[in-house]
């Protein structure tokens, strides 16, 4: 018998998804290795297909997407009751990623900017919140609750292993793939759990070909604003890179393209938190030793929270932004 | 809230990360020399305050820190040469790091201490405890 394999997004792009396509030939692999039992993206299964199955009878889930609404909560919770492994794949499961940016801010405040003050709502539509259960002649009709937090899924459950990315390179996921199908196969060994898969061990530093020199910076710079020198280290030209707080694995992708590195591979190993990590790499290279001065320099950087928890906030150490005190009072 | 907490006794908790050259020989000093501190303080000794990474900082708020003081050499004076030049620098990227999290950031402060000041040392930990007492508790939405 194959064995048995389950992809699902919760509260994705769908890109991992096509990254998962992006393999190539190798999905034919996939497709003869093992036998799909859920995929929705791909093909048409419900729900209920899941719910049939006996506990542990899925061998491997790929899960993507963050915690998001009930609907996400659920799925995580029904797959990992019903998967052997669990795999956290891609940065919105495994950190937040680009959802979990929702932190900022709380579902009143998202609920406010969507359905009151967006510009382009109809009059007639403006203060209509979604509900969660409605009353309609055919019946009542049920839609999923929306967290004030966007989580990432191992803050609801146990996760096995991780893969990074926003999406996971595809030269990564097949890695990934041939280590999976050898370890079925040849009865190798798992690897220990928590294991972040499909990535180095470094930081993206390591991977960049750039000329490095002392850092001194006196401004920071957007990429609009300046055009980088593409054999120099980008921070050492002012830009934001968060090469010095991430994981290698991509090959420095976006260096090549001469933008800075965005961060989606999440901090690199023995890191607890990625922005903390950026703080502390920046400070070191802000030419400057007057407190006003260096408030003044990091004042360029435009939302330095933004940037650095770009794709890590639901899994920083404070997992999102407090309310201020003020407010509160 | 806050208001309830503090007529309950609540005491805040700080949490102090002292130089090993100058800040922490600072606080043996107003010991030895019987000089009243905050008794909020919970001090964590470290080589240099350079040594304090942000995460440090951030996990201690977490933990349940309702301040954070960070304790250096003064500028000029560092063991290290350098250390403390990272550490302002630092702080100051926290401090607005911090305003950005919605966290006060009054809640952070970083003193420049040496060996002979406990005089210092005893009124500024007396100071900080004061105004984060004024501050309230520190409490985290989930």
């Amino acid at each position: 018998m194959k064995p048995k394999l389950a992809l699902y997004w919760a509260s994705s792009c769908g890109g991992c998804e096509i990254a998962v396509v992006d393999i190539e030939a190798k999905i034919l692999d996939v497709a003869d290795f093992f036998d799909i039992v859920f995929w929705p993206c791909i093909m048409d299964f419900k729900y209920k297909d899941v719910e049939a199955m006996p506990d542990g009878d899925i061998t491997l889930t790929l899960f993507n997407g963050a915690i998001r609404t009930s609907e996400n909560e659920y799925l995580a919770k029904l797959l990992r009751a019903k998967s052997k492994v669990m795999v956290a794949f891609g940065s919105c499961a495994y950190e937040g990623c680009i959802p979990a940016l929702a932190n900022f801010y709380d579902k009143k405040k998202i609920f406010e900017c969507n359905y009151i003050n967006s510009p382009s709502l109809q009059e007639s539509s403006k203060n209509v919140f979604p509900q969660t259960h409605t009353q309609m002649p055919e019946g009542e009709i049920e839609i999923p609750e929306f967290w004030n937090t966007v989580k990432s899924l191992d803050q609801v459950v146990d996760v096995d292993y991780y893969v990074p990315g926003c999406p996971p390179q595809s030269t990564q996921i097949i890695a990934v793939v041939e280590a999976v199908i050898d370890i079925l196969k040849n009865g190798k060994p798992l690897p220990p759990k928590g294991t972040i898969l499909g990535a180095g061990e470094k930081t993206i530093c390591e991977e960049c070909t750039r000329e490095r020199k002392e850092k001194k910076i006196k401004k920071f710079y957007r990429p609009q604003e300046i055009i980088p020198n593409p054999d120099e280290c980008l921070l050492d030209q002012g830009i934001v890179c968060m090469g010095p707080a991430t994981r290698s694995g991509c090959d420095a992708l976006c260096i090549k393209a001469n933008m800075g590195c965005r961060g989606c591979y999440g901090p690199p190993p023995n890191v607890l938190d990625q922005g903390a990590k950026m703080v502390s790499a920046l400070s070191s290279v802000i030419d400057s030793t007057d407190p006003k001065e260096v408030r003044d320099i990091i004042k360029t950087i435009a939302d330095p929270l933004g940037t650095f928890y770009r794709f890590s906030m639901a899994h920083s150490i404070f997992h999102r932004v407090q309310k201020m005190e003020e407010e509160e009072k | 809230m806050s208001e309830e907490k503090k007529q309950n006794g609540w005491n805040p908790k700080i949490a102090a990360f002292l130089c090993n050259w100058c800040t922490y020989t600072g606080a043996d000093l107003a010991g030895v020399s019987r000089l009243k501190s905050s008794p909020c303080v919970r001090i964590i000794r470290v080589m240099c305050s350079g040594r304090v990474d942000p995460s440090f900082i951030l996990k201690a708020f977490k933990k349940g820190a309702d301040g954070i003081f960070i304790g250096g050499c003064h500028i000029g004076d560092c063991h290290y040469s350098e250390g403390n030049y990272k550490t302002l620098r630092r702080i100051e990227f926290l401090k607005i790091f911090l305003e950005d999290f919605g966290i006060d950031p009054k809640r952070l402060r970083l003193e420049w201490i040496s060996a002979s000041e406990g005089d210092k040392y005893a009124a500024t930990t007396l100071d900080f405890e004061k105004q984060i007492r004024e501050l309230g508790p520190l409490t985290f939405m989930n």
